[in-house]
């Protein structure tokens, strides 16, 4: 196993006053991909979205426990930084309205980046290493509304590589696309996990077979059981997690 | 049975239809009867000397109508209006629509309700008792009344459409775009600036343009502020008239039939066509909206 580059330690979360995170402690492995599974309701996005703080956005939230990135508590470091270094990928697909090349040096811009000859170059890593580049390349000008849900998710994917994060959240990433996209998403995680850490929420078991070497399950905001997925899939050591892999229950 | 409800249906039909029809009626009706009664007198003082005359002298012994202080004053005006109000109502709506907390919110939302049903004849009032001595104090002149002081209650006056369209514009942008934004670490206010009010670009640029029409098509409060004489408006301070004015303050003294009378409706027909031209442009900002 990886180094952690994540560590949560006894994290509780609240929404008002129903608790929809109880007691997780897991570390998450550094570049690799982690996937967190469990029944509709359970917590797994409102998890991933503590892990780039956009549960603030919330006024009635409230937190308990401690989150490290880097060896900080993010509770207590600078939220925008903070989400430069952990990106995210949205359950639907959310581009812009504005051109393909502005949406992705959207983030760079914001982070101070105005060279022309920089921006270009980055737009253009970005693309390629979201696998999406020889699909746009002769648009970039072009409204990326235009685009199709799969493209347009994975320039939602290459916009969040554009800020050069190290850890890349994805909630249901593939959940509002055709099957041929779904396995093209797929596949750019797995190559993607060579230079980043990913954190994917799905739904989908045999896609957390598929892609994922860690796998956390979520049942009623417990963290269950956590562990490699191969051995998870074969050999679960809760029973909840076996009714649930083998779909008894969820 | 069937038969009797299927003739009503067609006679409600029929009604509605001819509801409809009056508004349709009265546009034409109104475009006609001011094309009609305003070309003569365009045509007897000749096009260019009517809209780029400057000078408006219909009872001197050899009368002028050039009406080109007016069409300037009008525009200046709504210029100055727009150059003041937009700033204001743009901030004040981005503020409204995303950051300001609900009572706040609430409290400002009313006043801009209120500010936009007060007649215009208050404005003028409020004018003249307090903006005007304002003025003539704060920059030691004679007569404060004039186009600076129309200016200003102009753009006071065109704050709510701007800010009410605005603000509707602002709060339909997707709260998608902004999270997106969010978590690629850019701050709130930055995220308002870059992402929603680009998005809400095509509603804010028909608040300005709805602003626009409110300012160039009043008529009453800029009567009673901007001192009503028909000088060129080549000063901020100077005495001036503008196209509603004109029409409004010299039509009852005016002869019935004659040339003056004639090129009052003639400059109502010029103000007419500055509204089409201003509405045609609102249709295509909201429409650019539409097929987005
Ligand atoms: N913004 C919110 N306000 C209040 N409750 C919420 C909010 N978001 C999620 N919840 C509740 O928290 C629990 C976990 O939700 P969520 O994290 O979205 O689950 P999952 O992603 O596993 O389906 C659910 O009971 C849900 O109703
Ligand atoms: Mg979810």
């Amino acid at each position: 196993m990886n180094h952690a580059i994540i560590t949560v330690n006894d994290l509780n979360l609240w929404y008002g006053q129903s608790q929809a995170l109880k007691h997780i402690t897991m570390e998450i492995p550094e570049k690799s991909i982690t996937a967190l599974i469990g029944p509709s309701g359970c917590g797994k996005s409102t998890f991933l979205k503590t892990l780039n703080r956009m549960n603030d956005l919330i006024p009635t939230v409230k937190i308990t426990g401690e989150v490290r990135y880097g060896g900080e508590n993010i509770f207590e470091s600078e939220v925008n930084a903070l989400r430069k270094e952990v990106g995210m990928v949205f359950q639907k697909p959310n581009p812009f309205p504005m051109s393909i090349y502005d949406n992705i040096a959207y983030g760079p811009r914001t982070h101070g980046i105005k060279s022309k000859a920089k921006l270009d170059e980055i737009v253009e890593r970005s693309l390629r290493d979201a696998a999406i580049w020889d699909e746009v390349k002769d648009r970039l000008k072009k409204n990326a509304i235009g685009l199709s849900g799969g493209q347009q998710q994975r320039l939602c994917i290459a916009r969040a590589l554009a800020v050069e994060p190290k850890v890349l959240l994805m909630d249901e990433p593939t959940s509002a696309l055709d099957p041929i996209s779904t396995s093209r998403i797929e596949e750019l995680a797995m190559e993607l996990k060579e230079k980043y850490t990913i954190v994917i929420v799905t739904h989908n078991m045999q896609q957390a077979v598929r892609i994922s070497d860690f796998t956390a399950f979520f049942l009623l905001g417990e963290l269950v059981e956590f562990g490699e997925t191969e051995e998870m899939f074969s050999q679960p050591k809760d029973q909840r997690t076996e009714d649930y892999i083998t779909g008894r229950f969820g | 049975m069937k038969h009797k409800t299927k003739s009503l249906e067609h006679i409600i039909h029929g009604i509605f239809l001819i509801l409809g029809l009056i508004t349709v009626g009265c546009v034409l009706l109104i475009s006609v009867y001011l094309i009609l009664s305003g070309l003569p007198a365009i045509l007897e003082v000749g096009i260019a000397d009517f809209l780029f005359g400057s000078s408006w002298e219909p009872s001197a012994a050899e009368p002028e109508y050039g009406i080109l202080p007016f069409i300037l004053t009008s525009i200046y005006g709504t210029a100055g209006a727009i150059i003041i109000g937009v700033p204001i109502g743009f901030l004040t709506a981005v503020y409204l629509a995303k950051m300001a907390p609900k009572k706040v919110k609430a409290v400002i939302q009313q006043a801009v309700s209120m500010l936009a049903g007060i007649p215009s004849v208050v404005y003028g009032l409020v004018g003249m008792i307090v903006l005007v001595p304002g003025i003539r104090k704060l920059f030691g002149i004679p007569d404060g009344s004039g186009l600076l002081a129309a200016i200003i209650v102009l753009a006071i006056m065109i704050l709510p459409s701007i800010i009410k369209m605005s603000v509707t514009a602002l709060e339909a942008v997707p709260k998608e775009f902004e999270d997106a934004s969010l978590a690629l670490g850019a701050t709130p206010e930055e995220t308002y600036f870059r992402v929603s009010v680009p998005a809400a670009k095509s509603g804010i640029a028909a608040s300005v343009v709805l602003g626009v029409g409110r300012a160039i098509g009043e008529a009453m409060a800029v009567m009673m502020v901007a001192g009503n004489v028909p000088n060129m408006p080549d000063s901020i301070f100077q005495s001036v008239r503008f196209l509603t004015t004109a029409v409004a303050s010299e039509m009852a003294y005016s002869v019935p039939g004659s040339l003056h009378r004639n090129a009052l409706f003639s400059i109502a027909l010029v103000l007419f066509l500055f509204i089409m031209l201003i509405n045609a442009t609102l249709n295509f900002f909201l429409k650019g909206d539409r097929t987005k």
